[in-house]
């Protein structure tokens, strides 16, 4: 019996990994193979023209540059932020969290014009300064400008790191810090002495999504960058598309994966050594009280307003507005479908294909990310590898994963090339390390004391689960959801690969009408963002609300 | 949480099982992703072969003309349409069609078959040109530039967004019109004259939209700040179609002088090793066929290939097309693109 049990243990331990091995590895290393062994012998010279050139070299400089970058400057925002949102208890908390999640969904191109209606020379933020100052010359010019990367990167990342460092902090409640400040630390040693070295496993491991996410950039480049700016992706994508140089583009790859995952090794032994286990305790977040406190929320509070409600208020304003007046025709316009052409549906109708492929996604993302968390939890020997191994998928330029699938998944049983499946499963495998990112922390900082006492008191290893780690790993559970829920509703580049009329989701609508002249199609575009944006707003409120249905607050 | 993943797991591989069982009258279309037509004409194709017809998006055209070469040994689909041009040489060197003599294609405009070897059949064809904000020109009692090279002088100084030739397909190919109107060599190549543009105050952005509807300006409307783009010589006539008052006229232009265009024409090809060749014939004399001709401006902003063809009102009233477009040799374009488009680069970005 026990060891029936162990044996299908074992059994689930390997899914992720096959799921790996079959959607990411057997692609990836097909198209390698045919890109490095045109021949069937090794050429490596692709190698030789990256490593001899500077323009390869500086490329690779500044995309590991910009990614620090904006990872920095992401944790220090959000850092603060996190703190606030844990530690006190304010009206539309939850929903604030929630929708700061927002920017995660939008096309880079959508949200270059919501940066211009803001930011650009004729931008609202300009006007008001011109006015106020009564200023000559636009005092902001950040169009196409390392500036406008960064502050894009920290628009789309922000959530990522402010929700992971929430839902860890919560979980690990203030007794420390209350101890501390009753032995008299004051707000200066309560941060470096307490918080700080508290938080630094969640920070780490959002740092590491946001600076990957940063790394592999490349519409926030290619557009709000303009053409002086290019990552390695950019490169990848212009020699595999434009040029067909596979062995290139494939020795580019490469070095991403490489970097990426040198960039992982430091990140897991550093957490290994920072990794505290603490008690975890009720999150008891207080109400602000002092005059001090209030303000610390209010400045968080519109600290996300500017940095991400702005924009995304800029384009809802861009899509009812038309001249000045009040025009809601291209919302009315979205449920029929405009032209008798095949593959035109209705607008409407992609919301429904991109909340099933959303559904699928998470689900399994979620439950493949848990399974794989408790693998790299356990701490063996292998397991120490696993971390990065789940991070790879990110880091993977998605022109060179695409031409793998078409050259790997090409013979029955597994012919995936026409079929919807495609999506759910590129959707999953980005997915993937959102789940695990959000729950290991938690997971980690479980004490092995509480499932032992469980397991003394007479608990089954599926009670103690059920019981134990659950109701801990709920917020982190929950936040994994909503970026595996935004991921699939805001990713595109998979569901441009098959035709089917199911598979046309919102974003491949978005793109189909910004790829038409005429203001009204572009206009519908607009609209069906601030659609998107709905959606997805929904879908956050449905999962927090299932979150608090269902494991309840411990 | 467990039984979920597996059962999960499960209906994946059940789900993709039944995708191998192919039936044999199935006809597989790979084309890139701005592909469109109307349900119907597909419809009365089918009824009248008896094939039923897939329609495979696969990304832009480089991509999938790229999938296409990398799955020579497995084609995924019967037919690949939409390689244009810029493409062609690359597509024709990697042998991946199998030649075809269509009946139908005496109809079509002369100079439009790249060679006479069959393998590709010409479709449609649009044109790269400079685009203008009308209301701007005329209020400004500007002319409209009459060649490249006027673009250099100081009356357009500041009015002009291109786009990228690396990274944009109408990019590239204005890129081209200027190679075929400078050349790529001598003392006043295509180099100098983007650096005398650039001089001239140049703005370039990625992509299309970015150009288009990021920086190009519209009268009346709010946009960006430039009267002068780089788009299509259909953009004009599709604003008009697509705009709310239809019949208040053009607001934009295109400009179609001598050498000022680059044309892009697309070719639909069998793909050798196709599992059904016959019906793929069939639907290459289809694609000749008036009812497909005929839809193609309104469905994807082109013209038809065949001469013989009514335009709808739209297109015959707004659309100008170039009588004599700039000209590169595709295998010329497939052989330089690289260091036409690297020497770019470094000028452009130094």
């Amino acid at each position: 019996m026990m060891r029936r049990a162990r044996q299908l243990w074992v059994i689930v331990f390997f899914i992720p990994l096959a799921f790996l091995g079959l959607f990411y590895a057997y692609p990836l290393l097909s198209i390698f193979d045919v890109s490095l062994r045109p021949a069937g012998i090794l050429d490596l010279s692709a190698f030789v023209r990256l490593l001899s050139s500077d323009y390869y070299i500086g490329t690779l400089l500044f995309t590991v540059y910009q990614a620090a970058l904006s990872t920095v400057v992401t944790l220090v925002l959000a850092t603060p932020c996190a703190f606030v949102f844990a530690r006190y208890q304010f009206r539309g908390k939850t929903l604030l969290l929630s929708l700061a999640t927002l920017p995660f969904v939008l096309p880079t191109v959508v949200v270059a014009l919501a940066f211009a209606t803001l930011l650009g020379k004729d931008g609202t933020l300009n006007d008001l300064l011109m006015a106020f100052f009564t200023l000559e010359s636009t005092p902001i010019q950040l169009e196409r400008s390392l500036a406008m990367i960064i502050i894009a990167h920290v628009f789309y990342n922000f959530a990522v790191a402010l929700r992971i460092m929430t839902s860890y902090w919560s979980s690990l409640g203030f007794r420390v810090e209350e101890a501390a400040r009753c032995l008299g630390a004051d707000e200066l040693a309560l941060w470096r002495d307490i918080r700080l070295p508290l938080i630094r496993p969640a920070m780490l491991s959002a740092g590491v999504l946001v600076f990957i996410f940063s790394f592999t950039s490349f519409g926030v480049i290619l557009i709000l960058g303009g053409i002086r700016f290019a990552t390695l992706e950019v490169q990848i994508y212009y020699q595999a598309v434009n040029m067909f140089n596979l062995p290139l583009a494939a020795a580019l790859s490469l070095v991403q994966i490489l970097s990426m995952l040198f960039m992982m090794m430091i990140y897991t032994s550093t957490q290994k050594r920072l990794q505290l286990t603490l008690a975890s305790s009720a999150a008891v977040a207080k109400r602000p009280r002092t005059l001090l406190e209030r303000l610390c929320v209010s400045l968080c509070v519109a600290l996300i307003a500017v940095l991400l409600f702005a924009p995304l208020l800029a384009l809802v304003v861009r899509s009812v507005l038309v001249a000045g007046q009040l025009d809601l025709a291209n919302f009315a316009s979205l449920v029929e479908k405009s032209r008798g052409s095949l593959l035109f549906i209705a607008p409407i109708e992609s919301v429904f294909n991109s909340l099933r492929f959303a559904l699928i996604a998470m689900c399994a993302a979620l439950s493949l990310g848990l399974i794989a968390s408790y693998m790299i939890e356990r701490r063996g020997r292998w397991s120490r590898l696993l971390d990065p191994l789940f991070m790879l998928p990110l880091a993977t330029s998605a022109v060179t994963l695409g031409f793998g699938f078409i050259i790997a998944l090409d013979e029955p049983p597994l012919n995936l090339r026409a079929s919807w499946l495609i999506i759910p499963i590129s959707h999953t495998l980005v997915a993937l390390p959102f789940v695990i990112r959000s729950v290991l922390p938690s997971l980690r900082a479980i004490p092995a004391s509480l499932r032992e006492a469980a397991r003394t008191l007479g608990a089954k290893p599926v009670d103690a689960l059920l019981t134990i780690d659950l109701p801990l790993l709920g917020r982190g559970i929950a936040v994994g959801a909503t970026f595996a829920f935004t991921v699939s509703m805001g990713e595109f580049g998979a569901s441009l690969f098959v035709a089917q009329r199911e598979s046309v989701t919102i974003p491949v609508v978005i793109y189909r009408l910004l790829g038409d002249p005429g203001f009204a199609s572009y206009r519908q575009s607009l609209a069906m963002s601030v659609l998107l944006m709905l959606v997805c707003a929904s879908g956050f409120v449905i999962i927090e609300r299932l979150r608090i249905a269902g494991v309840g607050e411990f | 949480m467990i039984p979920r993943a597996i059962s999960i797991l499960l209906l994946v591989f059940i789900a993709v099982c039944p995708v191998s069982a192919q039936e044999a009258e199935r006809l597989v279309v790979l084309t890139h992703d701005s592909f469109a037509m109307t349900e119907e004409v597909l419809a009365a194709f089918e009824a009248e072969s008896g094939v039923s017809v897939e329609i495979l998006r696969s990304g832009d055209a480089g991509q999938m003309v790229n999938q296409a070469i990398l799955s020579k040994n497995n084609p995924l689909g019967d037919l690949l349409y939409g390689v244009d041009n810029t493409f062609l040489s690359r597509a024709l060197a990697a042998e991946i069609f199998a030649p075809y003599e269509s009946p139908v294609l005496e109809f079509v405009r002369e100079g439009f078959l790249p060679d006479d070897s069959f393998r590709v059949t010409p479709i449609d064809f649009g044109d790269v040109c400079l685009n203008y904000d009308i209301a701007y020109f005329e209020s400004n009692e500007l002319e409209l530039p009459e060649s490249l090279s006027d673009l250099t002088k100081a009356e357009y100084r500041g009015l002009l967004v291109a786009e990228n030739p690396a990274t944009s397909s109408p990019g590239l190919a204005f890129l081209l019109a200027t190679i075929a109107e400078f050349g790529a060599e001598g003392d006043y190549n295509y180099l100098d004259y983007w650096q005398d543009l650039a001089a001239n105050d140049l703005l370039v952005v990625d992509g299309w939209t970015d150009a288009y509807y990021g920086e190009f300006m519209v009268t009346g409307r709010e946009s960006g700040t430039r009267p002068l783009v780089v788009s299509y010589a259909s953009s004009p006539p599709a604003e008009v179609y697509y705009s709310e008052d239809p019949d208040a006229g053009a607001i934009t232009g295109a400009i179609v002088g001598d050498n000022m265009c680059f044309r892009q024409v697309e070719y639909v090809g069998i793909l050798a090793g196709a599992t059904n060749e016959a019906a793929a014939r069939l639907f290459v004399d289809f694609m000749l066929s008036p009812a497909f001709q005929e839809e193609l401006p309104l469905n994807m902003f082109v013209f038809p290939v065949r001469e013989d063809i009514m335009l709808p009102a739209v297109f015959a009233e707004h659309a100008l097309i170039p009588e004599n477009p700039a000209f590169v040799e595709p295998a010329d374009i497939e052989a330089n693109r690289e260091d036409w488009v690297q020497a770019w680069m470094e000028v452009m970005l130094r």
